[in-house]
């Protein structure tokens, strides 16, 4: 058997699935445990936390959909694979991507952005706005017809928007009631009035606000450049959905990596004292005194200097650049896993003196089963509200870093390198401001939302300011 | 005071060495001067006698740790790691790519950073107390909960957004100032009154935010309660005893970065064509220039355990309980 094409796994598709999994297997392993189940239903019963986990969901689906990577099978040649890495959302999104005007043209627009010299059919030339190659290319009068026709495409987008969206209301109903052994209109009830356990209702809204929203996008972007093209004429749409990826890695895979060294350093320092202490508070005292942005500057260079001279390393381009943004989130882990390090060690200094860990080491077990068994399990709640609340900082600086020019590869796209593309360009005139503008929404969007969850999520785990409030 | 000061010191020493051994190690090992050199005169120009001129122009082309063909001393002393390492101890950081003094240009552009960074400092901590404060006074209220909610939005939004649409916004459309530049005298305040002002407000919501909760704890306990239980107005309570009571928190992360102005901003100085320090690592690192990086490293790590130092001895001044003789 042969596939039509050759799966890639690249380095951080590999992790970000196994997180995926590790939080698959968290979820069954947390269910059977009551006790555990009542901070997540804390988190599930809060409405702001849930519909800003639901913004992050469809960003994580968009984000996978982008993970599932492959090169295609070149035209009649065999068993040779074309040398260009492609994801799930590209073959999905595949007229966006080919679809490349050449420059720059406003969102929704039929022309293109600067003047050029056409040739008119007798022969005579004249500098005008050329017409897009793909976008509205399908009138012919776009003049007359153009906004008549995205006002067609819109609500024909929001009409299969409300459908889908009503098709989830009647599915969630359906178990709700299921659940609770009430009919279907009792339960309609109790979500409209917010009394089921789970905050479904602002899942419910928050779904309906996103699909509001992209509907007509999908709807529009097969025939326009929905949010415009870049210099080089790529629909800004598309770009901003391949962001996405990068920026959840930066987000999840920055902390997960330096994970396993702060916690097991921090539980070391803080349960076995002494001169493991002295040592391990030496080594983040050391590395905290170095400015984040400057040790992540020169560790970037050097990083760029093996990459550079380790060419035969990476057999296709994205694996190159796959390879710096992993890379980069290595260095940004090593700049930030201190402050978790230090949380956990002040954690388990307190742990070390109550009855139950005593206890432990009256029956005799030995200092790694304490730390193993009895510690880890109870600071586990810190390195959670940990990963999520680095989330939005870690976002947010990659898109500083890019502009630095100490992100991401500048091949691969992200919010960094598109604001770093576009920012003269608001200096023209008239302004080019589609790709920052769909750029910093997006990010907003994700990062807010991010930030939101982290709150609901520390709220309902740090039960210091449970007791406060 | 002075003996405490003086073991602090001594202890900053072992961190800063450190800090030295890191930087020798991510320039020298990880990549060889070699590399370094390929890198920077690109593939075409690179054959071995270009390599060795790049590394003699640098005063690369001496082994890294101990230098066998030297005499006496100079076994340990003519090589990469004492002259480019070791010797910032003592203020010396060599010579940029373009052949300047790199102390030099840094006291140089200590001024413009300084002029930029001192006024962000003390406003965004005005600023941002007051909110904080403004907040609490109002705990529980929907002006709170809409407060909080516009700090989370403050600070989910990026940092480059404040500066691209400030300066799209006051310099291009309104013309109030000018986009970027650096004057002399008074003139200096045209170009940094929008730097300044973005700079505050995109470090409000991070930082009311987390005043706020610093006064909220400090809000609950029994000392509270008394002085409001004497008759003192809510005001009172709040600026005579929240507000000082909620000092040392609030000075554990402030005072850590006063040194660190020196380094200046980044982002905003390259943004705003500001010539200081920020700037100038920022045009290293596109450059890849590894000595200046390598000197604002050790720069920084230095003034930030300065700053560690200074926290503790700010603690004295708004807490009589601590003590140093111990």
């Amino acid at each position: 058997m042969s596939l039509p094409f050759l799966p890639v796994l690249l380095w951080t598709d590999a992790l970000l699935f196994a997180l995926l999994a590790a939080a698959v297997a968290a979820g069954f392993y947390v269910r059977r445990r009551e006790y555990l189940m009542l901070a997540w239903r804390r988190v599930a019963g809060d409405g702001l936390g849930m519909a800003a986990a639901t913004v992050l969901a469809l960003f994580l689906v968009v984000g996978l959909l982008d993970s599932l990577h492959y090169r295609s099978r070149l035209e009649g040649a065999g068993t040779v694979w074309s040398v260009e890495v492609e994801s799930a959302l590209d073959a999905l999104a595949e007229p966006l991507r080919r679809q490349v005007e050449k420059t720059y043209s406003a969102p929704l627009a039929d022309r293109l952005f600067s003047k050029e010299t056409l040739e008119r059919p007798d022969g005579s030339q004249v500098r005008d706005y050329p017409r897009l190659k793909w976008g509205a290319a399908h009138l012919s009068d776009p003049e007359a017809g153009l906004a008549g026709d995205v006002a067609r495409r819109m609500v024909k987008g929001e009409a299969v928007g409300l459908v889908l969206w009503l098709l989830i209301v009647a599915a969630v109903t359906r178990t709700v009631a299921r659940r609770e052994s009430i009919s279907p209109g009792e339960a309609w009830r109790r979500i409209r009035r917010r009394e089921t356990p789970w905050a479904w209702r602002s899942v419910l809204l928050t779904l309906g606000v996103m699909l509001f929203l992209a509907a007509p996008l999908a709807a529009l972007s097969g025939h326009y450049h929905v949010f415009g093209t870049d210099k080089v004429g790529q629909d800004v749409f598309f770009l901003t959905l391949k962001s996405i990826r990068t920026a959840l890695v930066i987000g999840t895979l920055t902390t997960l990596i330096m994970l396993p060294f702060a916690a097991a350093l921090g539980i070391l320092a803080g349960y076995l004292g002494g001169w493991v202490d002295d040592v391990i508070q030496y080594v983040y005292t050391t590395l905290n005194s170095i400015p984040g942005v400057l040790l992540i500057a020169a560790a970037v260079l050097m990083m760029q200097v093996v990459i550079d001279n380790h060419p035969q390393w990476f057999a296709t381009a994205a694996e190159r650049a796959d390879a710096r943004l992993l890379a980069l989130c290595f260095i940004l882990g090593i700049t930030s896993w201190t402050g978790l390090c230090r949380l956990l060690r002040g954690e388990a200094l307190k742990l070390r003196e109550l009855e139950f860990i005593q206890a432990a080491r009256a029956f005799g077990v030995s200092p790694g089963g304490i730390m193993l068994r009895h510690i880890l399990p109870n600071v586990m709640h810190i390195v959670l509200i940990s990963l999520v609340m680095d989330f939005s900082g870690l976002v947010l600086a990659e898109a500083v870093l890019s502009y630095v020019g100490i992100g991401v590869d500048p091949n691969t796209v992200s919010f960094g390198t598109m604001i770093n593309a576009a920012r003269m360009e608001l200096a023209r005139e008239p302004a080019v401001w589609w790709s920052l503008a769909a750029a910093f929404s997006f990010m907003l969007a994700l990062v807010l939302s991010a930030n939101l969850f982290a709150d609901s999520v520390r709220d309902a785990f740090d039960p210091r300011l449970r007791a406060r409030t | 005071m002075l003996a405490y000061i003086l073991r602090r010191l001594l202890h900053a020493l072992p961190i800063l060495i450190g800090v030295n051994l890191i930087t020798f190690a991510l320039f020298f090992v990880v990549n060889t001067p070699d590399d370094m050199a390929r890198m920077q005169l690109g593939i075409k120009r690179v054959t071995p006698e270009a390599i060795a001129r790049w590394k003699a122009e640098r005063g690369y082309d001496r082994p890294l740790i101990w230098n066998e063909k030297a005499e006496g001393l100079g076994k340990a002393t003519n090589t990469i790691f004492f002259a480019k390492s070791v010797r910032m101890f003592a203020g010396d950081f060599g010579r940029a790519d373009d052949g300047r003094d790199i102390a030099r240009e840094i006291r140089m552009r200590m001024g413009p950073s300084l002029a930029i960074a001192l006024p962000v400092f003390l406003l965004g901590l005005y600023a941002s107390v007051s909110f904080a404060l403004l907040l609490v006074f109002f705990r529980g209220t929907v002006l709170d909960f809409w407060g909080v909610a516009a700090c989370v939005a403050l600070m989910s939004i990026s940092s480059l957004f404040y500066i691209i649409g400030g300066q799209f916004l006051v310099s291009k459309l309104w013309h109030l100032v000018p986009i970027s530049g650096y004057g002399e005298g008074l003139d200096v305040a045209r170009f940094l009154a929008l730097p300044v002002i973005i700079s505050v407000l995109a470090g409000l919501g991070s930082s009311a935010r987390w005043y706020r909760t610093i006064f909220l704890e400090e809000i609950g306990k029994d000392y509270v309660r008394t002085a409001r239980a004497k008759g003192l107005s809510e005001l009172a309570v709040l600026f005579g005893h929240v507000l000082r009571n909620a000092m040392i928190p609030i000075l554990t992360g402030v005072v850590v970065v006063i040194p660190l102005l020196f380094m200046g901003s980044l982002i905003t100085e390259s943004f705003f064509g500001i010539p200081g320090l920020g700037s100038y690592t920022i045009d290293a690192i596109n450059a890849q220039d590894f000595a200046v990086v390598k000197a604002m490293v050790f720069i920084g790590s230095m003034l930030y355990i300065v700053g560690l130092l200074l926290t503790d001895i700010s603690y004295t001044l708004v807490d009589p309980r601590v003590r140093f003789e111990r």
